[in-house]
């Protein structure tokens, strides 16, 4: 496996993963509107998921972009544990979103400047998406924040509840330094400043209080995930795995 | 007065617009009709919706979730048509939750299997759009403009769901059984979509005469029928009517009969999942409440700031 191939491979999973996550929602919005511009957000992620893994298949050259995502098991997902959490109510979906939004945003636009050039047009692509996305969950804490009581300690518990999942959207690991010295991968760890700015600037606005520093999960990179991710790969692969002779 | 002119526009196949003077109950009749069809679209996401996360592959994934998305849409359409008679979203939605107001029975089955996304979009759909192609043509302007945007799409989904069912068809035994099964549990309830037989269908009379219905039930579900019964074949699955002939005289496929008794049984809350489907929208809708007060509260805050 190269190194390029398990970096893009990282990135493709952590789009699917939200995909799945936001389609879960297909129906059970809060309202028509934002049912369909959360099924929205759900297509743009499985789009991107797709770009990223026919890369991936491209440079691996023995396995399609569908085998890439339906037939890996739990250990061999490399997406970041944040985008596998539950989504919990309208509140908790909105935070786990904007605080990963935010990465994307801010990951994108150094990535657009890939010396790989698949990887810098797919990030391009991707940014004008994300741009959507950051937009939509950003007003929607600030909504939510400054709404009811009611609505503002149910963001509040949310935030408290993901940030552990936020430490892990800035580690690098031998991987990540090789290609970065390559001139093709980002050096997250220089992201954390913006990102905390930009956080910070939203969180006042939606009046919620940032939580403390807190214990911060990691695995991701290495195929440790929470024990939510084997359900959502059981119900995605489900067909894949109980048919593996079978074209859809 | 008012009636004579209101039917001498009909007659000449103008469109009556919402300002215009109508007789209550052509209004009555209408509401009842576009938020019936509202409701269908957005129950009509759940049977659907069962699949979107189990998707075999990305791209049927993404082609899944566009169309359930496309149908939020035409329910969005259609509650802004139902709007301009002079009754509220909020209202329409509290008929439903009553069981005032009824939606497609064919939303009362289960989606049991991958094959059923093909059959939902070869036959359901395929069965709107009959009908839906039919009322472009109806008298109520912004119902009839809704239908036009509604139809494009439809006619997408019914390809794309015809293409899931060939696909099946000629793969490995348990695909093509899966496909052969899907079919045989949406075939009759997809031809009772049109309603009752017009011997029996009730309100027929003053929706022809005013051009809310342009053909009758048994005409458009004819149609329907002669249209499907090609496409079976042509992907080697059986349509499951030991009756169904071609008839060379009328041109026409003679069929058999439905189960009525099934139908009135289904359309009166007794389907395999009517329970369920209202308590998964009533569900949604009632966990969305803290989020809809809550963009209130802020709007109105704004408001206050702005002022």
């Amino acid at each position: 496996m190269s190194s390029l191939f398990t970096y893009t491979l990282r990135i493709a999973d952590s789009s699917l993963i939200l995909g799945q996550r936001m389609s879960e929602w297909c129906s059970n919005g809060p309202t028509l509107e934002e049912d369909i511009a959360m099924s929205n957000i759900s297509l743009d992620m499985f789009g991107q998921a797709n770009g990223f893994y026919q890369y991936a298949a491209q440079l691996d050259g023995t396995k399609s972009a569908d085998e890439l995502a339906f037939r890996r098991n739990e250990r061999e997902f490399f997406n970041h544990q944040l985008v596998e959490q539950e989504n919990g109510n309208f509140g908790t979906t909105m935070v786990r979103n904007f605080l990963h939004d935010v990465f994307n945003f801010l990951f994108y636009t150094e990535l657009s400047k890939s010396k790989d050039e698949t990887l810098s047009a797919l990030a391009s692509k991707s940014l004008k998406e994300v741009k959507y996305h950051l937009r939509h969950s950003s007003n929607w804490l600030i909504r939510l924040g400054g709404g009811t009581e009611e609505s503002n300690t149910k963001v509040q518990d949310a935030l408290e509840e993901l940030w552990m999942y936020t430490g892990e959207l800035f580690e690098m690991d031998n991987l990540d330094t090789e290609l970065l010295n390559n001139g093709i991968a980002v050096d997250n760890s220089a992201l954390k400043l913006e990102w905390d700015i930009m956080v910070n600037k939203t969180l006042v606005k939606a009046k919620l209080t940032r939580p403390e520093e807190v214990y911060m999960a990691t695995g991701g990179k290495k195929g440790l995930h929470t024990e939510c991710l084997g359900f959502i790969l059981s119900e995605m692969q489900f067909l894949q795995r109980a048919y593996p002779d079978a074209k859809w | 007065m008012n009636e004579k002119y209101f039917q001498e526009r009909i007659d000449a196949e103008k469109k009556i617009e919402p300002k215009d003077w109508m007789p209550d109950d052509y209004r009555k009749h209408l509401i009842r009709q576009i938020s019936q069809h509202a409701h269908s679209e957005i129950i009509g996401m759940q049977p659907e919706g069962n699949w979107i996360t189990r998707a075999p592959s990305l791209r049927a994934k993404m082609i899944l979730l566009a169309k359930v998305q496309d149908e939020a849409g035409h329910g969005l359409y259609l509650y802004s048509a139902c709007e301009t008679l002079g009754i509220s979203r909020e209202k329409l939605v509290q008929q439903l939750h009553e069981g005032k107001a009824k939606y497609s029975s064919i939303f009362n089955y289960p989606t049991l299997s991958w094959a059923d996304m093909g059959a939902v979009g070869w036959l359901v759909d395929g069965a709107a759009i009959v009908n839906q192609v039919s009322l472009q043509r109806t008298s109520y302007g912004p119902y009839s403009r809704g239908m036009v945007k509604i139809c494009k799409e439809e006619s997408f989904h019914q390809r794309q769901g015809y293409e899931i069912m060939a696909e099946m068809a000629k793969g490995t035994a348990e695909q093509k059984a899966m496909a052969q099964d899907a079919l045989n549990r949406f075939w009759w309830p997809s031809i009772m979509m049109f309603g009752p037989q017009d011997s029996d269908s009730p309100r027929s009379g003053n929706a022809m005469k005013w051009k809310i219905k342009r053909q009758t039930n048994d005409a458009l579900r004819q149609d329907f029928i002669d249209k499907t019964v090609g496409q079976a074949e042509v992907i080697g699955l059986t349509i499951p009517d030991p009756d169904l002939k071609w008839n060379e005289e009328r041109q026409s496929y003679d069929f058999g009969e439905m189960d009525w008794e099934e139908f009135w049984s289904v359309v009166n809350g007794n389907g395999p999942c009517n329970k369920q489907r209202l308590a998964h929208h009533k569900k949604a809708y009632d966990q969305g409440k803290w989020v809809r007060d809550a963009a209130k509260a802020y709007a109105k805050k704004q408001e206050l700031v702005a002022n």
